[in-house]
């Protein structure tokens, strides 16, 4: 038997999840490299049509995890579920996107199995017979690359933006689609979960804005957020922040960027004092241009940042203020 | 409510990290603060406490340094601690460091256990996870709310692009917190004071070393990462530099 690996796409109420697309392109790098077989598995119930969208892709087949205990996600249920399907499979390389869903049962999968889980990869590598998988460590100030030292099956998990999904290939015939039936026992599922909801309506739509000026902790204190609202009225854009500012309540939840925010990709992100978190980067990282005022040279923003400028953004930003405000009066 | 709060000691936001010799860790000469999303963890469970009764028990995996982050607990208001006091945990996985505490506290009773969602330094977001597994217990993830209920209690948990979901669930259950679930308080001086007096257990390596095994997943080299993007540095007084930004804007960016 050749190895294989097993991307499990992930689905919510029957849509595929587009990120999905990206652990497929990345399945299918790995899968040239090692020449491993690459296959894929849907999770759910009532999940044909997306399995067959999937089979439309380069890939040698795709499993349908057919169980009406997989609606609503629980982690209980996916994980015994899941546990089956890789236990009759015996995989060498399981693929998963880095989702809030994937966070909440991939541990306790991986537990369970007695296995370990390389989580929020945003690469991997192959020297020799060895497999290494990139993820960044202390808010992505530094890089790791991490080797199972165990054996198959091996769980990783790609983060959000690592791969590109619009690179996935294609192929000419549909790849054949195999449902799985499993059995997942009545006691299994210990949490009830309610139906999923929107806090508020977004009053700000920020994926609109051409232009967002952003703050994170630099700011220091919540007197300071008008000195960006200055600059962003100066430049005619948006204000926006990092988490923090957002849950120490200086700024509404709705300006909020990052995963847990909303994802933007504008002309001009000018980030203030944020030092970039992976969870920040990963809502602004696809702006054309990005300038970034921050005090400490390491911060893992600059790694990102088309101009950059290491100093205090209450030294720079006022006389930058005040040129914006001459260049508006001579034109 | 009887609840563990699992915290991590973790290298300061702004420290600048220096790799050792190998190039497989940090070196150990930089400053440590607690792990954020912990943090929050804390004050979590110090407000289940204050509305249901109860204790709130405090527990860290580290070396000597990391009992700061048990003393900082006990000052804003922690009932007791433990601390696996070796230098070994810092290089556990989160799989084994799990392990370690199940090992630890398994002749407790505890009802709740939260973790804040990942550390700032490995950023796993598994060590809650993996324990609940351990201890065959459900459990919840990236928390925003928790309220007691009928047979159990009911949580909100964060999902994406700004959607939420309640669940209900079962106790003893695990729950891994995020940042900004409350807002955090300071410890008093007569806090500070009284922390002094407060139980801590240590727990040395041999006593949980039964529990853990090899890592399976293993650092080959960490390093800086590799710049993908070609980032111009503008430099000078601010003045200048705000020269440098005007006419960026205006002919590069083009958006004045």
């Amino acid at each position: 038997m050749p190895e294989t690996i097993i991307v499990i796409v992930e689905q919510r109420e029957g849509k595929l999840n587009r990120v999905s697309w990206e652990t497929l392109t990345a399945g299918q790098a790995l899968a040239t490299e090692t020449g491993w077989t690459l296959e894929a598995a849907v999770a759910g119930t009532g999940i044909a049509e997306l399995a067959n969208e999937v089979a439309g892709k380069k890939l040698a087949k795709v499993y349908a995890i057919e169980s009406p205990k997989l609606d609503p996600y629980t982690p209980d249920a996916y994980a015994a579920g899941l546990k089956q399907f890789i236990a009759s499979k015996q995989p060498r390389l399981v693929l998963m996107p880095h989702t809030y869903q994937v966070r909440d049962f991939v541990p306790k999968l991986a537990t369970a199995m007695e296995r370990t889980a390389i989580s929020d990869c945003i690469g991997y590598k192959k020297e020799g017979d060895k497999l290494l998988f990139t993820r960044q460590m202390f808010q992505g100030k530094l890089a790791a690359d991490v080797t199972f030292t165990c054996d198959a099956p091996w769980f990783v998990t790609f983060q959000n933006g690592a791969f590109r999904g619009d690179k996935v290939e294609s192929a000419p015939a549909a790849a054949q689609v195999e449902t799985v039936k499993i059995e997942i026992a009545d006691d299994v599922i210990r949490n009830k979960p309610q139906e999923v909801f929107k806090e508020a309506k977004q009053a700000v739509d920020l994926t609109q804005a051409e232009i967002i000026v952003s703050v994170g902790r630099g700011i220091k204190e919540q007197k300071n957020i008008e000195l960006a609202k200055q600059l962003a009225e100066a430049l005619g854009g948006e204000i926006a922040a990092s988490r923090p500012i957002c849950d120490s309540g200086w700024l509404p939840m709705d300006r909020q960027i990052g995963s847990s925010g909303q994802t933007v990709a504008p002309k001009l992100y000018f980030a203030l004092g944020i030092s970039g978190a992976i969870q920040h980067i990963v809502g602004m990282k696809g702006a054309r241009t990005i300038i970034a005022v921050n005090k400490d040279s390491e911060a893992p923003i600059f790694e990102i940042a088309d101009y950059a400028v290491v100093g205090n953004l209450f030294d720079v930003i006022p006389p930058l203020i005040e040129e914006l405000k001459k260049a508006k009066a001579a034109t | 409510m009887k609840i563990l709060v699992c915290m991590k000691q973790v290298p300061q936001k702004d420290a600048p990290l220096k790799l050792n010799e190998a190039g497989t860790w940090i070196r150990e000469d930089v400053s440590y603060e607690v792990n954020e999303p912990d943090a929050f963890a804390l004050e979590e469970a110090l407000r289940q406490r204050e509305k249901h009764n109860g204790e709130v028990v405090v527990i860290t995996a580290g070396p000597a340094r990391s009992q700061q982050v048990l003393r900082e607990a006990l000052a804003k208001g922690a009932d007791r601690a433990i601390h696996l006091e070796d230098n070994a945990f810092v290089g556990l996985d989160a799989s084994n460091t799990a392990r370690a505490f199940a090992a630890a506290i398994k002749d407790e009773k505890f009802e709740l256990i939260f973790t804040g969602l990942q550390s700032d330094d490995y950023g796993y977001a598994q060590t809650g996870v993996v324990l609940a597994e351990l201890l065959g217990w459900p459990h919840a993830t990236i928390i925003m709310q928790i309220e007691k209920a009928d047979g159990g209690i009911r949580v909100k948990r964060e999902l994406e692009a700004g959607y939420f979901q309640f669940v209900d669930m079962p106790l003893p259950a695990v729950l891994t917190i995020q940042s900004g679930i409350n807002k955090l308080r300071y410890a008093t001086l007569i806090g500070i004071k009284q922390a002094k007096n407060k139980p801590l257990r240590k727990v040395p390596l041999a006593e949980v070393q039964s529990a853990i095994s090899g890592n399976m997943q293993k650092i080959e080299r960490l390093y800086i990462p590799q710049k993908t993007k070609n980032t111009e540095f503008l430099e000078g007084p601010p003045a200048e530099v705000a020269k440098k930004l005007i006419e960026k804007l205006r002919n590069e960016v083009r958006v004045l």
